[in-house]
């Protein structure tokens, strides 16, 4: 820790004065800085001219806003942590003291009668105090909701460590189902149930486990065989397109169609593949953006085909394995053979588990393939690929199969993407997609399944729950749209991650060979630098 | 069985763009022998061992291992030949424990003799056995290159290359590794290709060696000879202490 000295007193100073020094300098800064982006604003007035408007008090929030937060930290953030650092030398008790004084047992009854009063009294309340503070009370009690998981959580972190998988899938599976009872019991009906359940199934779910399964195929290519991939949207447009073209054009079911187009994203991940074996990291990583660039170029101009930027719309839904269709129209429209209800749900419930299915799918060919020596030699490839050949390992099958198989992954999810969407066009496929897509498997710490999951539920996840904050706009005025600042976010929330765990979430690697027994890498072997 | 040739160099040539590195080499490599190249640095002993694995490729001349013309194979089909290598500055995977970097070198043996083969590689590096849950990148120096050695065994080899096994270790840890492979080619009969700045070292450890200056090889006859080579003496020995 810095410590000022200054040269007339030679007096250490005390957290609070270098608090207020700090603090000042930091509003000094901010002044300086917004004094032209926030302080004055120009538009235009009905007659074309220039307008000046100017903001001061918005300014002077900021400023203070900004002040008063650097002092907070360094006169009480920072000696507070130095503290807890102390505590956990001498007693080995952190990172358990902060969190046993956060998450007692009183606040987590009172945080748990909240959440449930707000969740009952929902739509009476909102009836009650009006529409406006109706948002605070509903982000009053995502906060509630949030902290009784945190108290779980932290309660059984033993427990819940040593079965994250299992825990993992098991609530994947359970999700739909507790989404639609927990709405059900709010609606006092099934079918309201049903209907509310549909954001949280299509916009949480479903479009989490696409990127869940679209990262873990980039994942064979960049994770394990370390060759890095900016194209990787072109196999998810090419298995979106050929389920789209077949479907529409020739009436194909999306159970021929989806391994139809798994293996043609394969063959053109192998073509991809035989002209860039030479190369590796940048030059590598060049040619494949040339690549996803070409795909989506290719989809908008050959109009003919592919219907350019109109793109192809009524891409026919998936049946229930054939037996049942989710068309109402349909003579075997589910409700009808079951003699249930008519909702919409059921369609969106039914995708959730065929790309929760085709997720698994993934994550299981991963880690059986990373114990055959052909997942061997992608990890040999990626840490040496000159010592791979003299160990008489054929680096260019290495490379092709890595390709074909994460390209498979990624037209599997891309003929899923059609059947969801029921139109795809070049739009959905454009550069910052491979980006994201990338940066989910670089932020879950590369090759890490768990890790990797966890980061797509952030950021995906992350940035769908920015569209719910609509009490924001209490705040910020009603022209605040929060899904504007979702990429600003997305962006902030990476360069946190990456400064608090360079690797990503899970930065260690699980080994796959032993000697006798399973012996796990300590943690202290796994450090930063070493490739 | 000592005496059949089992690696024969002729006449190679190899070239960097349009520098020529190798300029006709000649080095024959019998069955149980242990044969050792010495030479200053930018000699082109590096080159020459790489270009047995056809990396680069020889532009002139002949490589023929075990009766088989190699010159123009790939590099890991001649690795497939038995050819096994312990390359400059050692390329052991860091990521990886010291468990999978030796079965990464088990993979042209098909797993078969894995357990066994592990087991030996342990009797006679027993500090990688010590190690072995612990990633190959944090290893020191020494432990790396007794991890490199072992994984080219792990291959089952006919022949085995050594590319500056004692490179930047500790007298005792080079002591041990030259143990190593001096008992390597007693008990199992491993014929050794050594290439070595350490020439003292070398040349005690050899049947035979090859001196070799500017790639060109100047010189060639048994370890001891060699060794009493005012020559070789005067470029290589002297002022050295070992």
């Amino acid at each position: 820790m810095a410590v000022t000295v200054s040269p007339e007193s030679d007096v250490v100073a005390s957290p609070v004065q270098r608090g207020l020094k700090e603090g000042f300098y930091a509003g000094a800064i901010s002044l300086g800085l917004f004094v032209l982006f926030i302080g004055l604003k120009t538009g235009q007035n009905i007659s074309n001219e220039l307008v000046v408007t100017t903001r001061w008090g918005l300014l002077v929030a900021v400023v203070i806003a900004t002040a008063v937060g650097r002092f907070l930290y360094v006169a009480y953030g920072q000696p507070f942590m130095a503290n807890q650092k102390i505590a956990d030398v001498a007693t080995g008790l952190l990172p358990g003291s902060v969190a046993s004084r956060f998450f007692q047992l009183p606040w987590f009854i009172a945080a748990v009668t909240a959440a449930v009063l707000l969740f009952v009294f929902n739509n009476s309340l909102a009836g009650w105090v009006g529409a406006e503070p109706a948002g605070y009370l509903q982000f009053l009690r995502a906060l509630a909701i949030i902290y009784v998981l945190a108290c779980v959580i932290y309660y059984f972190r033993a427990f819940i460590h040593a079965n994250f998988t299992k825990l993992g899938i098991a609530a994947l599976v359970l999700y739909p189902i507790l989404v639609v009872a927990v709405l059900s019991l709010n609606a006092w009906s099934i079918v309201g149930g049903l209907q509310g359940s549909l954001k949280w199934v299509d916009n949480f779910g479903i479009q989490i486990l696409i990127y869940v399964m679209l990262a873990w195929g980039l994942n064979i290519v960049v994770g394990l065989a370390g060759l890095l991939d900016l194209g990787y949207v072109a196999f998810y447009a090419l298995g979106a397109y050929a389920y789209a073209l077949l479907a529409t054009q020739y009436g194909l079911s999306f159970w021929i169609l989806l391994p139809a187009a798994g293996a043609m994203a394969a063959l053109w991940g192998v073509l991809l593949g035989f002209p860039v074996l030479r190369l590796r990291g940048d030059y590598l990583a060049i040619v494949t953006l040339a690549f996803g660039e070409i795909i989506r170029l290719v989809l908008i101009n050959w109009r003919e085909v592919t219907n350019g930027s109109a793109g192809i719309s009524g891409i026919p839904k998936v049946s229930f394995f054939g037996l049942m269709s989710f068309n109402v129209s349909d003579s075997n429209y589910i409700a009808k053979v079951l003699h249930i209800a008519q909702s919409g749900a059921y369609y969106k419930i039914f995708l959730y588990y065929l790309i929760l299915g085709l997720c698994l799918l993934t994550a299981f060919v991963t880690i059986r393939l990373r114990r055959l020596p052909v997942g061997r030699a992608w990890e040999a490839l990626r840490e040496d690929e000159i010592a791979c050949r003299s160990l008489g390992i054929n680096t260019t099958t290495t490379k092709l199969t890595a390709f074909a198989t994460g390209a498979m992954f990624g037209g599997f999810a891309g003929s899923f993407f059609a059947a969801r969407q029921g139109f795809v066009s070049p739009e959905s496929f454009v550069f910052l997609e491979s980006a994201i897509i990338l940066a989910i498997v670089v932020l879950g710490g590369m090759g890490s399944l768990v890790g990797i999951a966890v980061a797509a539920m952030v950021m995906i996840g992350g940035t769908e729950a920015l569209r719910e904050l609509d009490f924001l706009k209490q705040i910020f005025g009603p022209d605040f749209t929060p899904e504007l600042y979702r990429m600003l976010l997305f962006g902030m929330a990476m360069v946190i991650v990456m400064l608090w765990k360079p690797r990503g979430f899970v930065g260690s690697r699980e080994p796959t060979a032993f000697l006798k027994e399973r012996r796990a890498v300590s943690s202290s072997f796994t450090k930063e630098g070493h490739g | 069985m000592a005496g059949t040739t089992l690696l024969d160099i002729k006449g190679v040539q190899t070239y960097y763009g349009n520098i020529r590195a190798l300029n006709g080499v000649d080095v024959t490599v019998n069955q149980g022998e242990i044969v050792a190249l010495i030479g200053a640095n930018g000699a082109g002993k590096s080159t020459l061992m790489m270009t047995i694995f056809g990396a680069p490729r020889a532009r002139a001349g002949t490589i023929t291992f075990a009766g088989t013309d190699i010159t123009q194979m790939p590099t890991h089909e001649i690795a497939r030949m038995r050819i096994a290598q312990s390359p400059e500055g050692r390329r052991i995977f860091p990521r990886m424990t010291v468990m999978e970097n030796l079965q990464m070198g088990a993979s042209l043996d098909n797993l078969k003799h894995y357990d066994e083969d592990v087991e030996k590689v342990f009797t006679l590096f027993p500090r990688l056995k010590e190690r072995i849950a612990q990633r190959g990148g944090t290893l020191s120096g020494g432990e790396q290159q007794m991890l490199s050695i072992g994984r080219a065994l792990m291959a089952r080899p006919k022949l085995l290359l050594l590319d500056e096994p004692s490179l930047g270790l500790a007298p005792l840890i080079v002591k041990q590794i030259f143990d190593a492979i001096r008992e390597l080619n007693r008990t199992q009969g491993l014929t050794v290709f050594l290439v070595e700045q350490n020439a003292f070292g070398a040349l005690k450890l050899a049947t035979r060696g090859y001196v070799m200056v500017n790639g060109n090889v100047t010189m060639s006859g048994t370890g001891k000879e060699l060794l009493a080579n005012p020559e070789v003496r005067a470029a290589y020995l002297e002022g050295g202490h070992h």
